[in-house]
């Protein structure tokens, strides 16, 4: 049945109202980020500080004959050189950091270059100097002497035969057998379901393309930066912006080859990650710096480090197949999906097949997967890694399908739509999803049948991202005012302060600014995995209920001591502590509090938790765009994100992961690329030549946020933060097949691309 | 090492001395000389506006000048656009409108914000995101931060 809904910029479907989840409450940090004493890490400061300076490859690919570091190490001011021989350890054992299992030989030589160097700006040296501008000027002192290779920078490259290869011990892993086959391809895995030639018999309309995605960067503001102290106890201490601290405790631990309890991570205020600050890079450099100089030693990166240095997410090669029956009925699916991994092994191609049909009921379907070494950085996670390089394959080939069988876009993904009890492609069974309730919005919404202007065209897209549990730890306290303390190891990269001490809030009847919370170290709280995988509102706020939980009934029952009666007869609601039967026997929350330490001592509550009912979210878009038929500058000027987020805790910072999800895709879509030259390395490693897009680039982007509460979460939960970057780029190119009549098959769809599809250059 | 230039400014309205050495920016003397680490540095090229300072009267990338170019110079930082323990206008309404995630961008934006309704207290939204068009933002996608310089706005000229 379709209904339009009422037009308002930011729509919150909700199926269920709290007292304060689901209100807007003022960030407990915010007064701090607003008026510049929010500690970043690059803002640490400390006595006897020693400034720190890497030594990078100008080649993309090249054997190392020879370090000397002599000259450098006698340059006045400098207290110390290391590189790949002070890790003193040549162990190659496997290790998972929790991006997957991989060699602690490639670890190390990600951090600091042993043999070769696989990518232009990788990791030679360190230097420590008392000036930063010292450590940088003896960095050029060191001589390196390489073998140039020839580099490989997109995966067809790295697939070919008899391209350079980048690992002379890396064997391909096919279809879950290790063979002898030296190659690029460090793996390739098949998932199947049914029988997909049959389902192609069937189908009445079969689309065939192949796609490709450029390299591009999470472009996070803030550079990576490290301080470590190596203290003379023998604790190595570490100051930095990281989506994990005890992620960062457990890579040193592994790299350094020391206990976890050695080492304590301090986590600053980070300037934003999407994935990409959850390895570590100069953390190890600044420790090995520390261990020799006795002095903390700070590094950061610059902007070019960033884009040369750190982890992007995959450029990729794709081909889709699809079919279905005329009456829209898909039949059968095959995507074949190749990942860069960068220099090492480990692509996000796992997820992106995982993902990439996953919003089709579809019953005969494969997915091939690829993982490719390529001469650019290791990848790391970029928001849902892989899904976007999926998405915008299968969500055009679906898109070219409807054009097809003439069937409107949505009505075919609905017919289609995946929904509890469906098994996807790769296994798993879905609970309850709200891909339906997102598209039947999408459907609804006045944004779907607005009229367009000229040279204008509409797009839509899905798109879905998982949600992941693993460990969080939180710990309250009961302070005499009434308030709460709340200590957690989430760092807070956009606002989860916020989220996790409101489900702590309504579980205990009081204000979520009765919530004092704060991020701490790694000595002070339980193991807590990283803010990463959509999993920190979701799973550490389900350790913040448990842990109210605790509090609510102990303060049940100092309230049941006081009076002497029963603590099952005692209840807690709105903040209040009562007795079912007696209306005398009544106190609040607050007074309670004060009453805490005469009445047997205060009261803490504590939870660390592993949890299991994760809720994968749906992502939707509707955009328009307008195309200069000229030049090909295409401008997006009306964009409606949805998506199904359980239960949204703080709207406000749900949509601003929707809009800055949103966003990233659309720059992704029409602008960013890393643009290599001949050489192998990248040419426009600097944000006026990487072009992400800036404010007077976008209109206003407009949100629906779709409640399908997850029946595995106290709240509804689901993660939210990744699902909105995937339906961007499709929904964009689909956008653009309507407003000029000719699809794009690679990003970025920029004008230059938009001017040779329309057959002319532009000039 | 170079010789240090004795240099006399102005910054948040504070007579403030220093020594610098004539390649240290002013972004780099800002937060490592004077420790007033709430400009951030994104990029070291003037290109995403983290740094971004009021200088004389107009608003500069503060990693793009030099810090002996601060001499006999009024500066104001973020750490000078709130009024004792009174947040300005601007500042509040970023955090009634969630117009921050991470952080990193906010002081850059706040204070080139102020100077856009210093300049034009009534600005129309195509306005106000030419003028903030060289900060960056990676987290938000400017929406909410276009509305809480508009909400600022309508408050600045209520007052």
């Amino acid at each position: 049945m379709t209904q339009t809904l009422d037009y308002e910029p930011n729509m919150v479907l909700a199926n269920q109202t709290y007292n304060v989840v689901g209100t807007r409450p003022i960030r407990h940090d915010g007064a701090d980020k607003v008026t510049g004493r929010a500690l970043y890490g690059a803002d640490f400061d400390t006595a006897g500080l020693l400034h720190g300076h890497i030594l990078r490859s100008p080649h993309a690919h090249a054997r190392i004959k020879s370090i000397d570091t002599s000259a450098a190490e006698a340059l006045p001011g400098v207290l110390a050189v290391v590189t790949n021989a002070d890790f003193a350890s040549d162990s190659d054992a496997m290790v998972d950091l929790g991006e997957g299992a991989t060699s602690l030989k490639w670890l190390r030589d990600n951090v600091l270059a042993s043999d070769k160097v696989l990518y232009k700006g990788h990791a030679i040296a360190g230097v420590a100097a008392s000036n930063p501008h010292v450590a940088e000027e003896a960095v050029q002192l060191i001589d390196v002497q390489y073998e140039v290779l020839p580099p490989v920078v997109t995966v067809e490259e790295a697939m070919a035969d008899g391209a350079p290869i980048l690992h002379d011990d890396l064997k391909t892993e096919e279809l879950g057998e290790q063979t002898d086959n030296v190659s690029n391809i460090a793996q390739h895995f098949q998932h199947q379901k049914g029988d997909t030639s049959a389902g192609f018999a069937e189908a009445d309309v079969v689309v065939e393309r192949e796609y490709r995605n450029k390299t591009v960067h999470q472009g996070y503001i803030e550079p990576h930066n490290a301080t470590a102290l190596w203290n003379t106890d023998g604790r190595l201490h570490i100051w930095c912006s990281t989506q994990g601290a005890f992620t960062v405790r457990d890579a040193m631990a592994q790299l350094l080859e020391m206990p976890v309890s050695q080492i304590r991570v301090i986590p600053m205020e980070i300037g934003g990650g999407f994935g990409g600050k959850i390895p570590v890079y100069l953390e190890p450099v600044a420790a090995l710096l520390s261990r020799k100089t006795g002095q903390a030693v700070k590094i950061l990166m610059s902007r070019a480090d960033v884009f040369e240095a750190s982890g992007p997410t995959c450029g990729s090669w794709s081909r889709v197949k699809i079919g279905a029956k005329s009456d829209g009925t898909i039949t059968a699916a095959e995507v074949e999906l190749a990942c860069e991994a960068g220099a090492y092994p480990g692509s996000p191609v796992g997820a992106g097949a995982m993902c990439a049909l996953a919003a089709y009921d579809i019953e005969n379907g494969t997915v091939d997967g690829y993982d490719v070494v390529v001469n650019k950085p290791k990848t790391a996670a970029y928001r849902a890694p892989g899904a976007p390089n999926a998405a915008f394959a299968v969500e055009q080939a679906v898109d070219e399908l409807a054009d097809e069988l003439g069937m409107d876009p949505i009505e075919l993904r609905l017919k289609n739509a995946a929904k509890e009890g469906t098994r996807r492609v790769d296994g798993p069974t879905f609970n309850r999803v709200g891909l339906v309730e997102t598209l039947e919005a999408m459907r609804d919404h006045p944004h779907y049948s607005a009229p367009l202007g000229e040279n204008q065209g509409r797009g839509i897209a899905v798109g879905f991202w998982f949600n992941i549990g693993f460990d969080s730890a939180v710990n309250l306290a009961v302070n005499a005012d009434g308030t709460v303390s709340l200590t957690e190891g989430s760092t807070d990269i956009g606002g989860s302060r916020a989220s996790i001490a409101m489900q702590a809030a309504e579980v205990l009847g009081i204000a979520a600014e009765d919530i004092r919370p704060t991020v701490v170290d790694t000595d002070s709280i339980g193991y807590t995995a990283v803010t990463g995988g959509s999993r920190t509102t979701f799973a550490t706020g389900w350790a913040a209920y448990e842990a109210a939980q605790s509090v609510k009934q102990q303060m049940i029952e100092r309230a049941a001591t006081i009076w002497e009666v029963d603590a099952d007869s005692v209840e807690m609601e709105d903040g209040v502590i009562q007795s079912k039967s007696d209306p005398e026997l009544s106190i609040t929350f607050q007074d309670l509090a004060g009453q805490l330490g005469s009445t047997g001592g205060g009261i803490t509550g504590t939870a660390s938790v592993n949890p299991t009912g994760v809720g994968g979210s749906f992502a939707g878009n509707i955009v328009d765009i307008e195309v200069d038929p000229e030049t090909g500058k295409t401008d997006v000027v009306r964009f409606t994100a949805f998506q199904d987020v359980g239960k949204a805790i703080h709207p406000s910072y749900v949509e601003g992961q929707m809009q800055g999800g949103s966003v990233q895709g659309i720059g992704w879509a029409l602008n960013e690329e890393y643009y290599m030259n001949v050489d192998g390395g990248m040419d426009n490693s600097t944000l006026l030549d990487y072009r992400m897009p800036t404010s007077l680039d976008l209109p206003m982007i407009d949100t629906v946020i779709v409640e399908v509460a997850n029946p595995g979460h106290p709240f509804g939960v689901r993660g939210v933060g990744e699902a909105n970057i995937v339906p961007p780029t499709p929904a964009v190119a689909n956008a653009l097949r309507d407003a000029v009549g000719t699809r794009l098959y690679e990003t970025p769809m920029n004008s230059v691309a938009i001017t040779s599809a329309l057959g002319h250059n532009g000039g | 090492m170079p010789a240090k230039t004795y240099v006399q400014s102005i910054i948040n309205g504070e007579h403030v001395d220093f020594l610098c050495e004539p390649r240290q920016s002013l972004l780099e003397v800002l937060r490592d000389v004077v420790g007033l680490t709430g400009t951030k540095e994104g990029c070291n090229d003037g290109n995403c506006g983290a740094c971004t300072v009021e200088f004389d009267g107009r608003i500069v990338t503060s990693c793009l000048v030099l810090g002996v170019e601060a001499e006999g110079k009024e500066i104001t930082t973020i750490e000078g656009v709130a009024e004792g323990s009174t947040l300005h206008p601007l500042q509040q309404s970023f955090l009634e409108n969630a117009a921050l995630q991470c952080g990193i961008c906010t002081p850059g934006f706040i204070v080139a914000a102020k100077s856009l309704l210093e300049q034009n207290p009534d600005p129309s939204e195509h306005e106000i995101r030419f003028w903030l068009a060289n900060n960056l933002c990676r987290c938000t996608g400017y929406d909410k931060i276009i509305r809480a310089v508009q909400d600022a706005a309508v408050k600045m000229q209520e007052a």
